[in-house]
């Protein structure tokens, strides 16, 4: 079994996302720290990038801010070694775009992922037919490459499927990541396709913000996934945001637990 | 399977939720593109709308001045809308229509390409949103007002640098958001598969009539073609038909700003590292985390920090080369041609005029040069006035 699976032993997996460096690395680590505590199944963290074409407002900003305040990979990655410390085998993901992991070099860069115990990455910008660019990496240093599906992947959803690690990472709605007030998307269906061929387990992301949007999404995914309404506390508190995110992390998770 | 490689570069790295489209698009071009109806259509709107064939013009006075090669003139500037940008857009919103799309939308950098996207949404009944950076809308504030006037909705895209690049991303959120009745119409050789392509294969619509052309004025290829280089979509049109001949020497022109030493400039090939971005690997201005790099150029359309995947190919094979002209030499050569030749550039096409200003006096009176002035200049005019310090407002 993989060992991003692991997520997924506790009920329903609870995932939030976190902008690393925004607005410092010493904060990034309070916080990962802080949610794994109060009911995080894995934490997505975000290595910044400078034109992040898959994120709303809301990361685009956290990106920059936390470019602008020095935060570069090496130093994600000693923070993260930092927290390895005190969370030796807690799940964590990074999340990021490809030019930061090739221009860093694949295989340097999934070397130190197996270094630090990094279960998975996810990388928006590498589809299904491009996969061959990192997944050999991934592989070599046992970290899952997770393969997403959107709405529009429809007879696509099987091929993917069939070949996803870790978990399967479902984008709710079409557009960019953000808060949305409504998701319209018919998200059973979508995993109803994907249990056709795999027993993977699903965690539902892009949109989803409020503890109801979390619980009904939780009746049909094993997980799921908040990124930009954490993130605004961050933008909101900057190092203050351990308290209110420890909070919002709570709620979440107690929504979605419910089912 | 990874699809649209040129050598290592190319390919289609976007989201999954755009493999949908850029599916969609790839299966609509391979049906059309050798449509006898569809191709009718199109040369029907390239002669009829756009002017087409556009002028192969000597330039005499300038061969004279310089005292080298014979050199020709590719007058995209004639085209309607006054830039090559309308050839590939006649072609991507024809397509577009064929497809059931309802609504198109692109980035633009000088604005060129958007006011062509504009104009061919207005001529075919589109519905058409253009994404321009806001440092551009400003620089090129009649452009902004031309596209209104066209009917089309343009947005000042605030985030990053505010410029093309940023024009770009905010395009594909755009897209990503509303694929279902919307075409993203991308203006330049770049992008994931199968842009690089389609509107390659509609700009080599210049160098066929540039081969055609020239084979009935002097009866031989040229020697050397000359185009600027951005995303490299008047280049790769300019050059397509030539790569086999190898006798003819390609060369893109690429904005160098202040200088290729100066952090200002946007000179990809010079000082670029391979990367993966905005749907495609390539070169790109970066830092060593794989950060794209804020260039500059005091052209807008040449403003980018990558290149098209095509070109990448040919400059690793060696079969085109790629030289850096910096502002000063840009505008320099944009005030040349309108005295020698009664001809104002584009700032952008002027790069490549200044690399001929260099090249032509080293080159034999028997051989040929061809220049693809791919734009004109009337839009660049109080820019330029600017940077000479005569404080002219549109």
């Amino acid at each position: 079994m993989s060992k991003t699976a692991k997520a997924f032993e506790n009920g329903k997996a609870f995932i939030p996302f976190i902008t690393a460096g925004d607005p410092d690395l010493k904060t990034t680590k309070e916080l990962i720290l802080t949610m794994a505590e109060n009911g995080a199944d894995l934490i997505e963290i975000g290595i910044p990038f400078s034109d992040p074409v898959a994120e709303g407002i809301v990361i685009q900003q956290a990106d920059l801010r936390a470019l602008a305040s020095g935060t570069t990979t090496d130093k994600i990655f000693d923070m993260i070694a930092e927290v390895r410390q005190e969370l030796p085998y807690f799940p964590l993901a990074i999340m990021t775009y490809m030019n930061p992991v090739f221009v860093y070099g694949c295989e340097k860069f999934m070397a130190k992922c197996e270094q630090l115990g990094i279960d998975c990455v996810i990388v928006p910008d590498i589809p299904y037919e491009e996969k061959q660019e990192l997944a050999p990496y991934c592989d070599k240093h046992g970290v899952d490459l997770i393969s997403l599906i959107a709405p529009t992947s429809e007879e696509r959803i099987k091929m993917i499927a069939a070949e996803a690690q870790g978990f399967l990472y479902c984008v709710s709605s079409m557009g960019v990541t953000g808060v949305r007030k409504e998701i319209d998307t018919d998200i059973e269906s979508m995993i109803n396709s994907v249990r056709e061929v795999s027993n993977i387990p699903t965690a539902i992301g892009f949109g989803i913000s409020t503890p109801d949007q979390a619980r009904q999404m939780a009746k049909y995914a094993d997980g799921v996934i908040v990124g930009s309404a954490i993130v605004r506390i961050c933008a909101q508190h900057g190092k203050y945001s351990a308290e209110p995110v420890k909070k919002y992390v709570r709620e979440m998770k107690a929504a979605i637990s419910e089912n | 399977m990874s699809k649209g490689r040129f050598g290592i570069h190319g390919g289609q790295f976007v989201p999954e939720t755009l493999m949908h489209a850029v599916n969609e698009l790839e299966e609509a071009y391979n049906k059309y593109k050798d449509d006898p109806e569809f191709n009718a259509e199109l040369n029907k709107l390239l002669s009829e709308y756009a002017g087409r064939p556009s002028l192969l013009y000597y330039a005499e006075k300038m061969t004279k001045d310089l005292g080298g090669a014979k050199i020709y003139l590719k007058r995209e500037d004639l085209n309607h809308t006054g830039s090559h940008k309308l050839n590939n857009v006649l072609g991507q919103v024809l397509l577009a229509k064929r497809m059931g799309k309802t609504r198109v939308i692109a980035e633009t950098g000088a604005g060129q390409h958007g006011v062509a996207t504009a104009t061919a949404a207005a001529l075919m009944g589109m519905e058409c949103e253009i994404y321009m950076g806001k440092e551009d809308t400003d620089r090129q504030a009649l452009n902004v007002y031309r596209m209104e006037l066209l009917g089309a909705k343009v947005h000042a895209v605030t985030s990053g640098t505010q410029t093309l690049k940023d024009a770009v991303n905010e395009t594909m959120r755009e897209w990503t958001n509303r694929v279902s009745d919307t075409h993203y119409v991308l203006g330049s050789v770049m992008g994931p598969h199968p842009f690089p392509t389609i509107v390659r294969d509609f700009q080599s619509v210049i160098s066929k009539e540039i081969k055609q052309q020239l084979l009935e004025k002097e009866g031989k290829l040229p020697d050397a073609v000359l185009a600027c280089v951005g995303g490299g979509s008047n280049a790769i049109g300019a050059f397509y038909e030539f790569i086999p001949e190898k006798s003819v020497r390609l060369i893109g022109c690429e904005a160098a700003g202040l200088g290729v030493d100066n952090p200002k400039n946007a000179a990809t090939m010079a000082n670029g590292t391979l990367g993966i971005f905005h749907g495609m690997k390539s070169y790109f201005c970066q830092n060593e985390y794989g950060q794209i790099a804020p260039v500059y150029s005091i052209s807008a359309g040449l403003d980018y920090p990558g290149v098209g995947p095509e070109h990448a190919n040919l400059k690793d094979t060696g079969r085109a080369e790629y030289v850096p002209v910096t502002d000063n030499e840009a505008v320099a050569a944009f005030e040349y041609l309108s005295r020698t030749e009664g001809i104002i550039p584009a700032i952008e096409s002027s790069h490549a005029v200044a690399y001929a200003l260099k090249l032509a006096p080293q080159m034999n009176q028997n051989e040929i040069m061809v220049i693809n002035l791919s734009g004109r200049g009337d839009k660049d005019v109080a820019a330029i006035a600017r940077y000479r310090g005569v404080d002219i407002y549109e």
